[in-house]
């Protein structure tokens, strides 16, 4: 009788034994660095607001109730742990799982592993180092390369991402036979969120993939109009501090020296939400405590969100994160 | 013909670019953390035999291609098309030498081959993997020499020209995997 293989790990010993050693390596940096280890909820009644991003949902039951609560799983740990911040504590780190919907591929799983970190009174630049010394440690690269999202885009497509055209982007576009991705109703000019979303085209496909092979690459502020929770840049309100660093072909993690107005961060909220309603997306409801939270005043710091998966694919020379999981989404 | 979404992108599913019937290969799911989600798919142009690289914004849809395999016998050549016949319903279709491409020099009559078709029409005969013919044309070999010295080229009766061992000779039928053209062995009598 031939009984199926279905119930095997996708992940091997070998990787998982690494798994738990870089584990053991990264809670002896923070341990060395005095960055506290917390735990927040991986449930929450609200959710982000990203229009490329979706949250899994579950309901609860309360005995004490009969209303069933309907909770979204985090997509990160990052409201929770800036509400520990907000509430004076110190630099904090954790490691969790993190729920993404409608992601699943080479480099993603609709559950992963998270590291997440945050540095009070860092600089962008001073969270960029840290990052690199912990890369530095795990990986055993070379110092990492530092560039800006505008300079890479001179580089390899001769294209200066403020202020050329719309039409130039397009073009470009169209030159590499994305036509079928420029919007249709294009003559001139784009919205926003359609130049935005032609330049991570790009990215993706003629930058990303050059990028960071020898070793890590951070690359520094992208626009304003992709800044996330991102502080503006003081020298340039067209810029952001938010950075992400590629290694090997891998988006290993991004970061932000962090928006701690809480009025701008709810106008982001409600600009997020006005896309979301223009794609045809269900409107979220903002994250009240957050915001409040945002309100009694986040300190001068810096986060980062790291993903543990990718770094073990980096560390044992895998292609696919089935390999270092130990079961992945379709070995459920 | 349907439209397929990215979602329902997976290797051999048939789709339209260009104009032109492909066949997908692979699809890679490409998504920025902060971005657009995007398909990164290979495939291969089913006519042109091209392998290309195609990218798509997630969620966007294609048309189909109305593309089957069917498994055909080959009949004959009038010279202008190459007549193959279905064995259970003894229909008959024609192929022209675009859809033959290389595969006109390993056919063999009564072989089973596989004919791809494109709105009811032949674009690709794909023969078996082995296919047994006769030589017409090789030098002389010298006698005793055993396989893997190098050999010699000889002409096939259909005029394809593969390297056979230095002991096989004129008149003999041999073995040939048609996927590398390359010599298998003699054929079993």
């Amino acid at each position: 009788m031939n009984i199926s293989n279905e119930w095997q790990p996708s992940g091997s010993v070998e990787s998982l034994v690494k798994r738990a050693q870089i584990l053991t390596e990264i809670r002896q940096y923070f341990a060395t660095e005095k960055v506290l280890e917390v735990e927040t909820p991986t449930i929450s009644p609200s959710t982000i607001t990203d229009v490329h991003l979706e949250a899994m949902r579950t309901v609860h039951t309360n005995p004490h109730s009969v209303k069933k609560t309907h909770l979204f799983l985090q997509t990160s740990p990052e409201y929770y742990m800036k509400r520990m911040l907000c509430a004076g504590f110190p630099s904090i780190y954790q490691i969790t799982k993190c729920y993404r919907d409608d992601e699943v591929g080479r480099c993603h799983n609709p559950e992963f592993t998270m590291l997440e970190w945050y540095r009070l009174g860092f600089s962008m630049d001073e969270l960029i180092e840290d990052v690199d010394m912990l890369l530095r440690l795990v990986l055993d690269t070379p110092a990492c390369e530092k560039m800006t999202y505008r300079e890479l885009f001179v580089r390899h497509l001769d294209l200066d991402v403020k202020s050329d055209t719309d039409l130039k982007i397009v073009t470009l576009c169209k030159k590499f036979g994305y036509e079928n991705i420029v919007p249709l109703y294009f003559k001139d000019k784009l919205s926003q969120f359609d130049r935005d979303m032609l330049l991570q085209l790009l990215f993706c496909e003629k930058i990303e993939r050059e990028i960071g092979l020898e070793r890590p690459i951070a690359v520094m502020k992208f626009p304003a109009s992709q800044a996330s929770l991102a502080k503006i840049d003081p020298s340039d309100p067209w810029l952001s501090l938010r950075f992400e660093f590629y290694y090997k072909g891998i988006e290993l993690a991004n970061g932000f020296e962090e928006l701690n107005d809480a009025d701008e961060q709810k106008t982001r909220f409600i600009l997020d939400n006005k896309q979301r309603k223009e794609c045809g997306l269900d409107v979220k409801a903002e994250d009240v405590k957050f915001l409040n939270a945002l309100k009694a005043g986040l300190p001068k710091c810096s986060g980062v969100a790291l993903g543990i998966d990718r770094l073990l694919m980096l560390a044992l020379g895998k292609r696919h994160i089935s390999e270092v999981l130990s079961f992945d989404f379709a070995s459920l | 013909m349907a439209h397929f979404s990215t979602n329902e992108f997976k290797a051999g599913l048939k789709i339209m670019l260009d104009g032109e019937p492909c066949n997908i290969l692979e699809n890679e799911y490409v998504k920025p953390g902060k971005g657009q989600a995007f398909s990164r798919v290979r495939l291969r142009k089913l006519i042109s035999n091209k392998v290309l690289e195609k990218t798509f914004r997630s969620g966007d849809s294609v048309e189909g291609a109305d593309v089957m395999d069917t498994e055909l016998s080959y009949l004959y050549t009038d010279g202008e098309f190459w007549h193959f016949m279905n064995n259970e319903t003894f229909e008959q279709i024609a192929a022209d030498e675009k859809a033959l491409g290389d595969s006109i020099k390993w056919l063999v009559e009564n072989d089973t081959c596989t004919i791809t078709l494109w709105n009811g029409t032949p674009i690709v005969v794909t023969p078996p993997n082995f296919v047994e013919l006769e030589i017409t044309e090789t030098d002389p070999g010298l006698k005793g020499d055993t396989a893997g010295t190098g050999g010699k080229p000889a002409t096939l009766v259909t005029g394809a020209v593969v390297r056979v061992p230095l002991f096989v000779q004129k008149g003999e039928i041999i073995k040939v995997d048609t996927r590398s053209g390359e010599y298998a062995s003699r054929a079993q009598k």
